[in-house]
């Protein structure tokens, strides 16, 4: 260990798994939102608000259960169920009728419902910070490199995004609804003159998506301050992500979160009043030499 | 536009307007003069967004970085840059303009949604570096308490001030809509290939659309300085943006004065409801649906189309 210490710093190293953490978070959300861009061509801006909302249902689940374990456990399998079922009732009460419409038409509806969601989140919750007690079992914190302490936590999140991605991609690659949503995505007529409903793909996909937005939401919740607004700033991440991604692309949207999470925690350690502009700067250079994305996307 | 189609019953409604807004310091409290002046510089924004949006179909999603650019551009300059103050509020929109060329550069490249998204990401790069660069830009604080030049302090010379330089605006665009150049922008808009076989340069022309329009966000920048003394950084927050998006769509884009009427609809709509409920975004997300659904061409649109039949619509897609 002493001679990865002394090519890589210890604090490094210990930056590098915090950003890793991070991207957690930024994969899941923006993986839903490049899967929606991808098959259902809608720059979802309402994404952020389910990530929101699924923070806040975290909140109240896990004030339900008693603020201990099974109230996260509960927390993480009821709260992308409900997010999943609210997206279910957006998708088939308005985005439905307009998918013939223009993207820009679709952009401003998921703007609408991004401040109408928003503002329910107000009425139902409230404007106060809201916090979300870290699990019993995650408490505390490991020494990892040079004994610096690493919250458990974050661990957990270490192993949940690898997860998360496996199921993903079997989704997408190995069920057959999976391979319809991708034939969709390049020739939605032509999957529809074969018999199949495109509507209700569609619907699907929306719905996995928005459960991944309400499931990095319920993950989040314990790691930060649930407040309002927190919509705002995530959802301009996972837009900057799936870009340089590659619209579309599940494996860009990783790497893109990589990109992302791993440019913020180092770029503290360089310059800490600026580490916010870095993963920007990386977005604008990639976008230079690569303007669609640094993986092949869907459209 | 709408002076084309209403005729002579139309240019008299419209005096009548500008006489209404001339004398409206003399009938109206000042609260309503202050509203009329942020309608006014929002409108202005909103229409420079439409040169670009409505007349030129591009997907300029992030339009208030240069309303913020033209604001931060000519409040640095008055408390810092220590030049004569017009100079100022000249600087304002230049630096808008620029950063506009700069953006036009860099997403002309990509054509629609993907040029939007980059649009937007540049754009939160550059509401990054203020947000955070307190020492000189004063953070999330923005700048507050500027000073003005004597002759446009007062509360209604302000107002004036703003009225003035917004009509000159208004005017210079319609002008320039009107123009060989609106026109080549436009039959890019129906059909970029066409376009260019019939030899229009299709980028230049878009980045020199992106930076026109960028200057006069910048000017609607400055007069908000002029109306409000204060600069802060969520003029470049892309929720604005949006908004600024939604004004246009509700006033009706491919005309005019749409996006002012809309801005006009927004705004009193939003000082109205303020006063009975905090839940105002929820009252215009409703209404944005309904626009969606029941009038996607906006209120002038719809007027334009009961008018006047026959009219082609122009089409935004892929």
């Amino acid at each position: 260990m002493d001679f990865i210490y002394a090519v890589i710093p210890p604090q490094v190293l210990n930056q590098i798994f915090v950003g890793l953490s991070r991207t957690t978070i930024l994969f899941i959300v923006s993986s839903g939102m490049s899967l929606i861009l991808g098959v259902l061509r809608i720059p979802n801006v309402a994404h952020g608000s389910l990530y929101m909302i699924g923070a806040f249902m975290a909140f109240t689940v896990s004030k339900a259960f008693g603020g201990g374990t099974t109230g996260f456990w509960m927390a993480l399998v009821l709260v992308p169920v409900a997010v999943a079922i609210l997206s279910l009732i957006v998708e088939r009460g308005l985005f439905q009728f307009l998918y013939e419409r223009e993207h820009l038409m679709l952009l401003l509806l998921t703007f609408a419902c991004s401040l109408v969601l928003g503002d329910l989140v107000k009425l139902i919750w409230g404007a106060e910070y809201k916090s979300v007690p870290v699990p019993h079992m995650f408490q505390g914190f490991v020494p990892l490199f040079g004994g610096i302490p690493f919250p458990l936590y974050n661990m957990f999140l270490l192993i949940v995004g690898p997860v998360v991605a496996i199921v993903l991609w079997l989704i997408v690659n190995k069920t057959k609804i999976g391979k319809i949503a991708r034939a969709a995505a390049v020739d939605r007529e032509m999957v529809g003159a074969v018999g199949i409903n495109v509507s209700w793909v569609f619907a699907f996909v929306f719905v996995i998506g928005c459960l991944l937005a309400g499931l990095g939401g319920a993950l989040v919740a314990p790691t930060v301050s649930v407040t309002l607004g927190m919509d705002h700033t995530l959802i301009m991440e996972a837009f900057l992500i799936v870009i340089i991604g590659g619209l579309g692309n599940i494996w860009g949207a990783l790497l893109g979160a990589l990109i992302f999470g791993l440019s913020q925690s180092l770029g503290i350690l360089i310059w800490s009043q600026f580490g916010i502009v870095f993963p920007y700067l990386a977005v604008i250079i990639v976008l230079l030499f690569r303007p669609t994305g640094l993986l092949k996307s869907t459209w | 536009m709408k002076k084309d189609i209403l005729g002579r019953k139309g240019r008299i409604a419209g005096i009548l307007l500008l006489l209404f807004l001339f004398f409206l310091p003399f009938i109206a409290p000042r609260f309503y003069v202050y509203m009329a002046s942020i309608i006014l510089l929002t409108g202005l924004l909103a229409t420079s967004l439409n040169f670009v949006l409505g007349y030129g179909g591009v997907f300029q999603f992030h339009h208030c970085v240069f309303y913020g650019a033209g604001a931060y551009g000519t409040a640095l300059m008055i408390t810092k840059g220590g030049v004569p103050l017009w100079i100022s509020f000249i600087a304002g929109p230049v630096v808008a303009a620029l950063l506009g060329l700069v953006m036009g550069i860099i997403c002309v490249r990509l054509s629609k949604l993907y040029f939007g998204m980059l649009q937007i990401s540049l754009g939160s790069l550059v509401w990054v570096i203020i947000y955070r660069w307190y020492s000189f830009t004063g953070g999330d604080d923005g700048i507050h308490g500027i000073t003005m030049p004597d002759i446009i302090s007062s509360y209604n010379n302000a107002y004036y001030f703003t009225l003035f330089v917004s009509l000159i605006c208004l005017f210079i665009m319609y002008r320039m809509i009107k123009s060989p150049f609106g026109s080549a922008l436009q039959g890019i808009r129906d059909n970029p290939i066409r376009s260019e076989m019939i030899g229009i340069n299709v980028r230049r022309h878009q980045v020199m659309a992106l930076t026109i329009a960028g200057f006069f966000a910048g000017v609607a920048g400055a007069l908000f300085v002029v109306v409000d003394n204060t600069v802060f950084p969520d003029m470049l927050f892309w929720t604005l943006s949006l908004e600024t998006v939604i004004m246009c769509l509700v006033g009706g884009w491919f005309t005019f004065l749409g996006p002012m009427l809309g801005t006009a609809i927004i705004i009193a709509l939003r000082t109205f409801v303020s006063t009975y409920t905090v839940y105002w975004a929820l009252v215009l997300g409703i209404i944005m649906v309904l626009v969606i659904f029941f009038l996607p061409t906006g209120v002038l649109g719809f007027i334009e189309e009961k008018l006047n039949k026959k009219m082609i619509e122009p089409v935004i897609e892929e």
